[in-house]
């Protein structure tokens, strides 16, 4: 009922909102940086480092639009917001772009009046699997105790799924994350389900995270994107493009290490338009035309976000899986850039 | 030949197994079998919990290193704690500024120990001092923007500091507003009372979380676009307005306990309401009320972190925050147990003055 009365507020503050429309980007060039709405700290995607600088896979989103506007990827000021806050905090003016692993909903979209930009994390639920039980696809789990968190959607997918294909299961049901992944430890139950990335978080916290293995079954649907506001478009674009361009660069195989010579050198139209060497794409969103460039020069493309992240070689040890690139085998694909 | 001691013996001391250590064990520890028993099981017990959680936290911790692959013992890694401490005690305050919080606590501290302790009889210019000067000298410090000191924005506030920033405001908003609020609830002019009554029954309806997020979430919508208080003034606001409320109930306990004879003594003798308001029935309603009043500083102090759900970055927010960096992963343990410990320290402390205030205080009326 509460609950009710409150969204029902949101939403009318919201159109009030909407109608509003200032130019952000001309705000945000003057006021000399993006304030950025990020987590209070999830593993991989925002945290402050031990200096008290933020990492993560959404706050270099948030670099990259700085690197796109200003051409200095440190033009931004972080915010970090609770779950509950971060709408309003978009809505208010607080910020003016959240990059907060929102998954993107109609009703986010639509009804709270936001414009989400696209998809950076394809997350969903997955199933985590002790290596010794053999089990190498989530269909194999008929009769399997699973570990899960209460109160959450995660449930609900985990009886859909299993119902769906005519399959038993116990679940066992704790409070927090932390409960959960005890009690899987101590073998209560012999699955541990929640959102994929956080799998692989919790797994990097066993001791013997190689014991473990996460099964390719992803049965619910949680694409993680930034979002801005309704009604300022251009600055909708310049978001979009920014993580188009990340997408786009990787795809093109541009990357930090190499973009200055393929600036330079490169023959290919596609390399030449996203670098600006020819074409004028960055003033038809109002920026330099070399944004794309400072995007990954100063702080990489899709490729080497995720890698310096979530990826291999990080205590996450997340595997590209839906978030490789079309053409190898994922469902990343950025329109053209032309 | 007197056969008779006409001299008193000498008191002998008490046999050494009533005194000492022995005396005490045996009295309070052995009495009788039952208390054996229990004293034995008890002992076990807490045995059992500490050699554990001093080896966890001190016997096999880790202390040496820079990063958690130097953590190679079975228990703590403080050396989490040790690489983020600037951080959890000053949040993301500037390094090259952080003397200026340093410089605050001195300047509270100072004022505190003149106006709590009993060096100096005359409380008036520590007072002063401590609740007219310290405040704008610690903004300036802290916020700067003044005097050439950078301008340091709130949002970079954090960690033990934000706590105790949040903490003091809030009660030296609390007090006097309570006081306030309770004497307006027991006034004789209808609007004034109905006025207090009426907010404090509000506030105290609702929970601190909601007032928080009404303060963090709602406002912002009612306000026009790019209008915005600085969050942190408002979980002050609603902190303070909160506490405010709980005093004055506190206050109004302690009013009510005085006599009515107290106030017609002091009207007799010609008194005004503020004058036999401010020399008998206040010192004497405060003196009583010591006890509830620091529970509820306590309370308020470890209350603040609920700004937590507002993404206020305080003490236990920011050590949380430090555990989802993906280079600690995992140290959930090791920062609670740091937060329990500062938390810990300063509950005990206040809890502790309160109960030396008391017996200063103290004029034969305790049972």
């Amino acid at each position: 009922m509460k609950k009710a009365s409150v969204i029902a507020i949101a939403a009318t503050a919201t159109f009030m909102a909407g109608a509003a429309s200032a130019a952000t980007l001309d705000d945000v060039k003057a006021k000399g940086f993006i304030q950025c709405g990020v987590t209070t700290g999830l593993a991989g995607f925002a945290a402050p480092n031990n200096e008290g600088k933020w990492e993560g896979f959404d706050v270099d989103f948030c670099r990259a639009m700085a690197a796109a506007i200003f051409g200095d990827p440190e033009k931004v000021k972080y915010t970090p917001t609770t779950a509950k806050e971060r709408f309003t905090a978009l809505q208010s003016g607080e910020i003016d772009v959240l990059a907060r692993n929102t998954t993107w909903t109609f009703s986010r979209d639509v009804n709270l009046g936001f414009e989400f930009v696209g998809v950076n994390y394809y997350d969903g639920q997955g199933f985590m699997v002790k290596k010794s039980l053999g089990v190498k696809d989530g269909l194999e789990l008929d009769g399997a105790r699973v570990c899960v968190q209460s109160g959450t959607t995660t449930e609900l997918n985990l009886a859909d799924y299993f119902n769906a294909n005519n399959m038993k299961f116990d679940s066992v049901v704790f409070d927090t994350a932390d409960e959960v992944r005890e009690a899987y430890l101590k073998d209560t139950c012999d699955v541990y389900t929640t959102d994929a990335s956080g799998l692989y978080a919790q797994r990097a916290v066993i001791a013997n995270p190689d014991e473990h293995i996460i099964l390719p079954n992803i049965i619910s649907k949680e694409p993680l994107g930034p979002l801005v506001r309704h009604g300022d478009n251009q600055w909708g674009d310049i978001a979009r493009w920014t993580l188009n361009a990340m997408i786009e660069s990787e795809e093109l195989n541009i990357n930090s290490a190499n973009v200055d010579q393929l600036k330079a050198e490169s023959q290919n139209p596609s390399i030449q338009r996203i670098l600006g060497v020819s074409g004028d794409l960055g003033q038809a969103l109002g920026l330099s035309n070399d944004w794309a460039y400072n995007i990954v020069k100063m702080v990489g493309n899709y490729g080497e976000v995720f890698a310096r992240n979530l990826g291999e070689g990080t205590p996450l040890n997340i595997a590209r899986g839906l978030n490789a690139q079309w053409t190898k085998g994922g469902i990343l694909y950025a329109p053209p850039l032309r | 030949m007197a056969i008779v001691k006409t001299e008193r013996h000498p008191d002998l001391p008490p046999p050494t197994s009533q005194t000492g250590v022995i005396g005490w064990m045996r009295e309070n520890l052995f009495s009788s079998p039952l208390n054996i028993v229990l004293t034995l099981v008890a002992g076990y017990v807490s045995w059992v919990a500490l050699s554990s959680l001093i080896s966890y936290a001190f016997i096999d911790a880790n202390f040496a290193g820079t990063t958690r692959e130097d953590c190679t013992g079975s228990g703590a890694c403080w050396v989490f704690i040790k690489m983020r401490f600037g951080q959890i005690m000053y949040g993301f305050y500037p390094e090259e500024e952080r003397w200026r919080v340093d410089v605050g606590y001195v300047l509270v501290a100072i004022g505190l120990f003149f106006v709590l302790s009993d060096v100096v009889k005359d409380k008036k210019w520590p007072a002063i001092y401590l609740f007219g000067f310290v405040p704008v000298a610690c903004y300036i410090l802290f916020s700067g923007g003044y005097f050439g000191l950078e301008h340091v924005e709130t949002a970079q506030w954090g960690g033990l500091f934000l706590t105790l920033v949040l903490a003091s405001v809030s009660i030296f908003v609390s007090l006097p507003l309570g006081i306030v609020l309770a004497l307006g609830r027991r006034s004789s002019m209808p609007v004034v009372r109905m006025i207090c009554v009426g907010f404090i029954e509000f506030v105290r309806g609702v929970p601190l979380i909601t007032v928080l997020f009404m303060a963090s979430v709602m406002l912002p919508l009612f306000l026009p676009e790019g209008v915005n208080f600085d969050k942190l003034v408002r979980a002050l606001v609603g902190m303070s307005l909160f506490a405010s409320a709980y005093m004055a109930e506190v206050v109004r306990g302690g009013l009510q306990a005085i006599p009515k004879g107290q106030m017609e003594a002091a009207k007799s003798l010609g008194l005004g309401y503020w004058q036999a308001m401010g020399f008998i029935i206040l010192p004497q309603a405060l003196k009583i009320s010591i006890p509830s009043i620091v529970n509820t500083f306590i309370g308020l102090f470890k209350d603040t972190t609920l700004v937590l759900i507002i993404g206020l970055l305080d003490l236990l927010s920011i050590v949380k925050s430090g555990t989802t960096d993906k280079e600690w992963i995992g140290m959930a343990q090791e920062g609670y147990i740091f937060v329990a410990a500062v938390f810990f320290v300063f509950c005990f402390g206040m809890s502790r003055y309160s109960i030396w205030l008391e017996n200063k205080l103290h004029t034969g009326h305790k049972r």
